[in-house]
């Protein structure tokens, strides 16, 4: 076994890094500690020199490079898709260090190819995820039951090692059966479910380097490859509970794409005149975003109504986040930090949710299911039991939307026909900025 | 004691701090928590410098290094977004 004070100092750092990241106002000390402990741990390795050392330091180089120039010019509204292919190569790193070992030492641990496993289905489920965010992908329907085809590979992939104890030539076998499988698990995984879906491949490249971490002996990458597993499967278990799912109803047989918006009535439709003019005389104003925020880029036009309406009406402005709104967590609360709001004004949905029933005005901007009444009401919904804002509690419901269709569960929200909410059919941004134009008048 | 023991020790104490230093950070920062973990999970790399003998292994080092590199850029560019806000 393998360490020094040096490892001890660096696993130190990098929980303090990660204790750093509790509020807004040391995470970025915790960014820095954990670059600093990583830099320390790089640079220790590589005493005694290895052999190749100038590619390794060629090689570290490069990938630095073009880590850099890609986490730099990224779009903020494309930060998901990033998130999931940097995941993805770290689990990449994972498989590929497996079967260099099983080259080297010609025979391979069991432990080792565990971990090689678990990157390559980190690897391929997160270019899966990322072609999805990206709009690459777009169908969901597979030719067979996700239930049946996931246990097969469990099956396959798991009988494996029992044959490849002389016979290293099956490890790469092993791993392609992994990758192939990553394909299959998140393929039939849809736009909604992603924040789920992100967290569980994060957890998994932490595993893959604990693994990979026990067949080195080498505690730093095992604490360091637990806390970030750990990290992910908190995030997942957070973000399922809010929707009230199941782990295994994810992976076994994902939501069907049903469409059965009845029209019992018209909704009322209203144009940006008539919201500006309520929302003047509103006393207070809550904001809800949803994945349509983000896919129109409409976070900076919503920081400047809320600014309008603060400085020129004097009205207050909140901001509520259900927990899995956008295709990350947190992802709402990144994008409006872009935009400027001050994330004093920004609240969770257990920490406002009770204030619906005081609020004038309720601006939904892109959200739909997150605000579905029938979830606490209805036990024949899907959404049952998910937990949502209390929007229907507001005396006057502004919904900003494309279309009247779903949301991402296919289930109707009668909140669109009730007598309080007024629709505004458009683009997020446009609309908001329409609004804009008429409140600064 | 043998190897495996102390190295499933560490394993396990590393659950417990995990669990309670994940729990404690604040909602809004999930997305930039992510981004770090993700970058740290490039951890990894020690694994490839250790089998650097192999072209695999100088690979690995590549892909854990984009890995690290990019996800601390992500982090940083996330994080001073809720930094500018804060000083005001």
């Amino acid at each position: 076994m393998i360490i020094s004070l040096f490892d001890l100092f660096c696993i130190i750092l990098f929980i303090l890094a990660i204790r750093f990241m509790a509020t807004p106002k040391t995470a970025n000390i915790g960014n820095y500690s954990a670059i600093i402990s990583m830099m320390i741990a790089i640079g220790i390795s590589f005493f005694p020199l290895p052999e190749k050392f100038l590619w390794l330091l060629g090689a570290i180089f490069l990938g630095a490079i073009i880590g850099i120039i890609f986490g730099e010019k990224i779009k903020i509204t494309e930060l998901p898709q990033m998130i999931a292919i940097l995941n993805g190569l770290g689990g990449g790193a994972a498989t590929c260090i497996a079967i260099a070992e099983t080259n080297i030492l010609k025979h391979s641990s069991a432990i080792s190819v565990l971990g090689g496993i678990i990157g390559a289905i980190t690897l391929s489920g997160s270019l899966i995820a990322f072609c999805k965010l990206q709009g690459i992908i777009k169908k969901r329907k597979i030719f067979l039951s996700p239930l049946i085809i996931n246990l097969c590979f469990l099956l396959a992939v798991s009988a494996a090692p029992l044959f490849f104890d002389s016979q290293t030539i099956l490890v790469p076998v092993i791993f392609i059966l992994a990758l192939v499988w990553g394909i299959f698990m998140v393929f039939p995984i849809g736009g909604a479910d992603m924040p789920i879906i992100i967290s569980i491949l994060n957890s998994f490249s932490g595993w893959a380097t604990v693994a990979i971490g026990f067949s080195y002996s080498n505690v730093l990458m095992i604490v360091v490859g637990t806390i970030v597993g750990a990290s992910g499967t908190i995030l997942a278990y957070i973000m399922i509970k809010s929707m009230n799912k199941n782990l295994l109803k994810l992976f076994i047989q994902p939501d069907s794409l049903t469409t059965n918006n009845v029209m019992e009535k018209m909704p009322n439709e209203g144009n940006p005149e008539d919201a500006a003019f309520i929302m003047e005389n509103a006393k207070n104003i809550i904001i809800v975003p949803g994945y349509g925020m983000a896919a129109a880029s409409a976070q900076y036009a919503i920081k400047n109504m809320a600014d309008i309406l603060e400085k020129k009406y004097k009205i207050s402005v909140r901001f509520a986040i259900h927990p899995v709104a956008g295709r990350m967590p947190g992802h709402m609360n990144v994008l409006l930090a872009d935009a400027g709001v001050d994330y004093e004004k920004v609240f969770e949905l257990e920490n406002i949710n009770s204030e619906f029933s005081e609020t004038d005005v309720v601006y939904v901007i892109g959200a739909n299911d997150i605000t579905n009444p029938e979830a606490k009401t209805n036990p024949d919904s899907p959404l049952y039991g998910m937990p949502v804002l209390d929007v229907d509690k507001a005396k006057v419901v502004f919904f900003v939307k494309r279309s009247l269709n779903t949301g991402y569960s296919g289930v109707n929200n009668p909140l669109f026909f009730a007598s309080n909410t007024i629709m505004l059919y458009g683009d997020a941004k446009k609309i908001t900025e329409d609004i804009n134009k008429i409140l600064e008048q | 004691m043998d190897n495996f023991a102390i190295l499933l020790t560490f394993f396990a104490m590393a659950c417990f701090i995990g669990y309670f230093v994940i729990w404690g950070v604040t909602p809004a920062l999930y997305s930039p928590l992510m981004s770090v973990s993700n970058a740290i999970s490039g951890i990894v790399i020690l694994g490839a410098i250790t089998t650097g003998n192999d072209w695999w292994g100088i690979f690995a080092a590549f892909l854990a290094s984009v890995n690290i590199f990019g996800g601390f850029s992500v982090s940083r560019r996330m994080l001073a977004m809720f930094r500018k806000k804060g000083k005001k």
